[in-house]
Parts: structure tokens; C-alpha cells; sequence
């Protein structure tokens, strides 16, 4: 609409253009226009090629440095490939045979969906109580929003560290507390990142602990922006807290907590550092899940083709996630 | 069906500043149409709202049906409320908006369908159930948010500018029909505006608030007739009073009592008018113009006059108001104040 606009000015401009000769100084803005409709035919004429020369960058961008990688990471899979071998054979589907049959990428996936599940349902009612709390302005609200935050912006490397100390086998401040308190035996203290159980529900925490800001952060711009005459005029029809919170809030939420969760799915989905440095996948395979799996066997393995295999799987599983998430957030929209 | 009440009501925002409210006391009739007319900041809102049990007064009391509701919750107080936004619920198809107060109170789910459609029916929105509020009109909306409203039967019912959001046309057959819904439900009803013609159009009684006082709490025709106070007098009728100082009086008239001398037929006090401007308005004429002679000299006055005569621009012309339409003010206070002769020299 604008583009046509702009065009039928133009033509209007050019059509005028003959006129001049015949006018005199009292049209003085004429003598402007052939200026002003050079300056936009140059804009139109060299469009497609300054229009191509402007995008290139971002273009350039993506290709070299997200879809080159991805396209070799797909090529890989189907291949050979190992580090410090110069040799490269097509071998059809055999990565893939390969690692469907390996225990530890069964229980990779499986680690992955429970870790991103898991995690994100806490997160959802996490982040939901707290936007809840934060919204009502409070003494000391903006500190509270500010440190909430924080987790969010420190280097997730650096963060997991800190968790790592914090639940070491030997200097575990937690540990410390709870045998303080009487809970735990000093002398078989729990070992959060060396048991099944305990070890997953680590990873989990720090997932949750990462991404809970965020969602809150997320989750309390939806809220705030529902007019506040719907909430009152919920409690003047007689709802209580959670009727108000369910039946009215969280339904007209529906798409900020579905971008609030596709990008929770993605980040836990697809996380190398929180597994790869609180436990490194073990104890024997138990928080193993695809990003660290991929890194061991394809890179600290050399098995550039088997990793590549299977970061692949992350692909659909995702693409899937990131359809029905927007989706979602389209309907509730629409509907 | 119920009175409201209000002792002494006080609602102030941030401590140390003037109140939003400030100690209203008023009282409405069993099934009365109740006006608060101000202008905006006026507190009418608020008033409204505590009523609602939506803001928390700081002090005095509400009554609703003789009973102290000030720490009810809004659904204990029994009343509806319409929003000036209609706050419709969006995701909810009209008729679970109708129904959702019948969920919130419980009300057996077997009655739902035939309340609703009795409060639809009422309305005139049976064939719009099954929409969404954002495929609806805005008097469409409107007329949702009231069915939402007596769905289920509240004593009292407040309704805050639900006119406003209409455009013009569609708010005059708006409130005829508010004025006809309501003599059929018979609710006591709070109305919040600033529109002094909605006020006088539909109100039992008005109380005018300014600043968060009541400035006067009568009948469209007393607050009209008989203004208590300047603010009053200005902020009802369009062009509003003449108030001309006179000694340590303010002296006021309505612009269609000031007539030409020879039109008026009964005791009367003449003015010496310059007419300095003229608004045809198709039924009638709006001159402005200044008072000549005296103390009188100089002041600006307005005049509303009935299509007959012509007037010329620059002319001073024999006017007069007849004397039982002369209100006066006292000058410091601001208030109605006794007649009395006007001092000319």
C-alpha cells in the first residue's frame, strides 16, 4: 500500500515535470520537485539492487555463521567423519542405526524430554507466583525484580560453577546446613550430583533456578498487560483468587505463556553447560541428555559423524515443539 | 433491591495530600436512579468504586441494604458493576461472560442456561451467544456487560460511564434504553458521568461532587433551578450560568433568561447589552457580549435566544432577566445566598 502510494506520487511528480518552463518565480516549490523526484527514483530505481546490497550483511550472517555449520552438521551425519581423519565416506543411515541402538543416547532423549518437562513446569508455576507478587507495587519491588534478574544475566557457565560448589560431595554448603539442622547424618551425607535420583533432580534445579527469571519476566508483562477492570470486574461477578487466576488470567495469558515456554523448552532442550559441568551426563549415563552426549561422543570422542548424528535428532523434536508453541500462541490470539 | 449509604466516606490516595474523597455522606431511595455527576478528578470514580468494594476507604462508612459492608468482599456486597471498558471477558464467548457471575456464586449449574438466556432475552442479544466480545459492536458490548451485570439479580447496580465509549448517536438511544431498562428491573442503580446531560436526562436525583465534595445532592431540576453553590451553577447547562460580580455578591442567570426587555412580561431586571458575537445553532442564536452601565461595566455575558429576532454585531440592545430567575452567590464563599436589590452605581 505504501510502495503504491509512494510510486503514483512519483508518476504525479513526472507528470508535473514538463510544467516548469512555463511557470514563473511565483511557483517557486516547483523548481524543487525534479530534485525532490530525482532523489526518490534513485531510491526506487536502484531498489532490488541497493534492497539486496543492504541485506546482504544479515543474510551473509546467517548463512556463514548459522546455516553453513548446520548444513555441515547434516552433511556429517550421513558421513564418516571423524577428527584428525582426512578421509570422508557417504554412509547412508548408518550413524543413525547406530545410535538408535546405543543405550546411552536412549537414555539421552529420554533425560532430555524429562529435564525440559520437568524443568518447565516448574518454571511455569515459579515464574507465575512470582509475576504474581511482583506485579503490586511494593517497598523495595525494584531490588527484588533487579536480583530476580540476575541469574538470568550471569554466563550460565559461570552460574552452574557457583551450583556446583554449592552442591559439592565434600563442601556442599547444603549439605552443611541440613546436617546443621539435624536432617542429615554428617557421616553418609547425601551426594546431590553422585546419585541417580538426586544428581537429576540437581539438573533440573539449576535449569529451573536459570530460567525462572525470565519466564517471570515474561510472565509479568503478559499480566500487566490485561486491562485491570477484568480482574476487578471478575471479583465484583464474585470469583475468589484462583477462579480470577484461572478461569481470567492465565487464559488470556495463553500466548505469552506459550512463547514464555517455547523458549524455556528450547534453552533446557538444548543445554550443553549445565549437565556438561555439574555432572558430565554421570553417574553412568543418568543425567545424560543430547547436547552432551553429542559433545562427548562427536567431539571429546572424535566421532565428529556420530555427534552430528545425534544433534540431528535435537532438530525435528524441536521444529515440532516450536510449531505447536506458535500455534498456540496464534489461536489464543485469534480465537 | 437496596438502599446505599455512605457516613463520612474518606478515600485518601497518598497520605498528607487532599482526598480523593472527602467525607461524602449520602443516601439513596429504595429502586432510585442515582447520578454522580462531576468532571474528571472530581472523585466520582472513587466514590464509586468503594461503593464496589474495588478501593478501600480510609474512612466512614458504606451501607448497602442498611448493613455495614465496608469488609465485604465485592461478591458479599451483592452488587453489579458495568465498567466504563465494559471489561468483557475476551476469551470467553458471550454467553460464558453472561454466565461466568452464575459459576463465581455458585448458583446451580442446571439454572445457568435458562438465567442467561433470560438476562440475553432482556437485552435483546439472544442471537449473539455464541460470539467473542471482539466480534461485537461497541453497543453490542455494552449491552453484554449489563446483561453480565443482572444475570444475577444484585441489589444494587453500578454502572461507571458505561455511555462513554459510544459515538454519539449510539449513546443517545443508549440511554434511552438504560432509562427504559432500568423502571423495568427496578434496581437501585448508581450511574457515574460527566456528561450534566446524561445526568439530567436520567437521574431520580444527582449529586454534584467537586474535588471530592458534594457540592449538591438534589433533582436534575433543583440542581438545574436552584444551584447551591457557583460550581454547580457553571458545571450544569451548556453555555453555563452568567455569574456577574456585584458587591459582595455574585449574581447569576441562565443564558435563555436573558431575554430581550420587551419579550419579558413580568418583574424584571433590565441590562444594557453589547452583543459582540453571534452563533447561529440552527434552533437557536448564542450571543455573547458585555453588560454596559455601572458596576456592571465590562462584564461577559452569554445569552441564548429562540430564532424570531436578528442581532447585530456591535449593537447594545435593551435586555432584561426576569427577577425570580436571579440566583445569588455569596462572593467568598461561593455559596447560594439570600436576594437582594443589585447595586448599579
Amino acid at each position: 500500500m505504501g510502495l503504491n502510494r509512494v510510486s503514483s506520487q512519483q508518476t504525479a511528480d513526472a507528470q508535473a515535470q514538463p510544467a516548469p518552463p512555463l511557470s514563473s518565480g511565483l511557483e517557486q516549490p516547483g523548481g524543487l520537485k525534479p530534485k525532490r523526484t530525482k532523489l526518490k527514483s534513485v531510491g526506487a530505481a536502484q531498489s532490488p539492487l541497493l534492497g539486496t546490497a543492504m541485506f546482504a550483511p544479515a543474510a551473509l550472517y546467517i548463512l556463514l555463521l548459522i546455516g553453513a555449520p548446520f548444513a555441515m552438521a547434516i552433511f556429517y551425519a550421513f558421513s564418516d567423519a571423524r577428527i584428525g581423519s582426512t578421509e570422508l565416506h557417504f554412509v547412508g543411515l548408518e550413524n543413525f542405526r547406530s545410535i538408535l541402538q546405543s543405550p546411552s543416547f536412549i537414555k539421552a532423549l529420554e533425560n532430555s524430554i524429562i529435564f525440559t518437562v520437568v524443568a518447565q513446569i516448574i518454571v511455569l508455576v515459579c515464574g507465575n507466583i512470582l509475576s504474581i507478587a511482583l506485579e503490586k507495587p511494593f517497598r523495595g519491588r525494584g531490588m527484588v525484580r533487579y536480583l530476580i534478574l540476575l541469574p538470568w544475566v550471569a554466563p550460565v557457565s559461570l552460574g552452574t560453577i557457583g551450583w556446583k560448589w554449592i552442591l559439592d560431595s565434600i563442601y556442599s554448603v547444603v549439605t552443611w546446613v541440613l546436617v546443621w539442622l539435624g536432617f542429615v547424618n554428617k557421616y553418609s551425607p547425601p551426594m546431590w550430583l553422585g546419585q541417580e535420583g538426586l544428581a537429576m533432580a540437581s539438573v533440573i534445579l539449576v535449569h529451573c533456578w536459570r530460567l525462572i527469571p525470565f519466564s517471570t519476566v515474561i510472565l509479568l508483562a503478559g499480566r500487566t498487560a490485561i486491562p485491570k477492570e477484568i480482574p476487578e470486574a471478575a471479583a465484583i461477578d464474585g470469583a475468589g483468587f484462583w477462579r480470577t487466576l484461572f478461569q481470567i488470567n492465565l487464559p488470556m495469558m495463553i500466548p505469552i505463556l506459550g512463547v514464555a515456554t517455547l523458549f524455556g523448552t528450547v534453552f533446557t532442550f538444548t543445554d550443553l553447560a549445565v549437565v556438561n559441568i555439574l555432572t558430565n551426563g554421570g553417574p553412568y549415563d543418568s543425567t545424560q541428555t543430547l547436547p552432551n552426549l553429542a559433545f562427548t561422543q562427536g567431539i571429546q570422542g572424535s566421532d565428529l559423524a556420530a555427534g552430528a548424528a545425534i544433534s540431528a535428532f535435537l532438530v525435528p523434536v524441536l521444529v515440532v515443539i516450536a510449531y505447536f508453541m506458535l500455534r498456540l500462541a496464534h489461536r489464543a490470539e485469534v480465537g | 433491591m437496596a438502599v446505599v449509604e455512605t457516613r463520612k466516606l474518606t478515600k485518601v490516595f497518598k497520605e498528607g495530600e487532599l482526598g480523593a474523597v472527602n467525607e461524602v455522606s449520602l443516601e439513596s431511595r429504595e429502586g432510585e436512579f442515582l447520578v454522580f455527576l462531576g468532571p474528571s478528578g472530581s472523585g466520582k470514580t472513587t466514590l464509586l468504586r468503594m461503593i464496589a468494594g474495588l478501593e478501600t476507604p480510609t474512612a466512614g462508612e458504606i451501607l448497602i441494604g442498611g448493613k455495614v459492608v465496608n469488609d465485604l468482599t465485592p461478591r458479599e456486597r451483592r452488587i453489579a458493576m458495568v465498567f466504563q471498558s465494559y471489561a468483557l471477558y475476551p476469551h470467553l464467548t458471550v454467553y460464558k461472560n453472561i454466565a461466568f457471575p452464575l459459576k463465581a456464586q455458585k448458583v446451580p449449574r442446571n439454572l445457568h442456561k435458562e438465567k442467561v438466556e433470560w438476562a440475553a432475552s432482556m437485552l435483546g442479544i439472544g442471537a449473539l451467544l455464541d460470539r467473542k466480545p471482539r466480534e461485537l459492536s461497541g453497543g453490542e458490548r455494552q449491552r453484554v456487560a449489563l446483561a453480565r451485570a443482572i444475570v444475577r439479580e444484585p441489589a444494587v447496580f453500578l454502572l461507571d460511564e458505561p455511555l462513554s465509549n459510544l459515538d454519539a448517536k449510539l449513546r443517545l438511544s443508549a440511554r434511552e434504553e438504560l432509562e427504559r431498562f432500568h423502571h423495568r428491573i427496578g434496581t437501585t442503580t448508581i450511574y457515574v458521568t460527566h456528561d450534566q446531560v446524561e445526568a439530567m436526562a436520567m437521574g431520580d436525583r444527582i449529586v454534584v461532587l467537586n474535588k471530592g465534595v458534594v457540592r449538591q445532592f438534589a433533582t436534575p431540576k433543583e440542581v438545574y433551578d436552584d444551584p447551591a453553590d457557583t460550581f454547580v451553577a457553571t458545571f450544569l447547562g451548556s453555555p453555563p450560568m452568567n455569574l456577574v460580580e456585584n458587591g459582595d455578591v455574585i449574581v447569576g442567570f441562565r443564558p435563555e433568561h436573558f431575554r430581550l426587555s420587551e419579550t419579558v412580561h413580568e418583574e424584571k431586571v433590565p441590562f444594557k447589552f453589547r452583543v459582540e458575537n453571534v452563533e447561529y445553532l440552527g434552533a437557536e442564536y448564542i450571543l455573547s457580549g458585555i453588560l454596559l452601565g455601572g458596576q456592571l461595566e465590562g462584564k461577559k455575558v452569554i445569552a441564548r435566544l429562540l430564532l424570531g429576532q436578528s442581532f447585530e454585531v456591535g449593537t447594545t440592545y435593551d435586555f432584561a432577566v426576569p427577577e425570580r430567575h436571579l440566583k445569588f452567590f455569596d462572593s467568598t464563599t461561593e455559596k447560594k445566598t439570600e436576594a437582594r436589590a443589585l447595586a448599579w452605581a
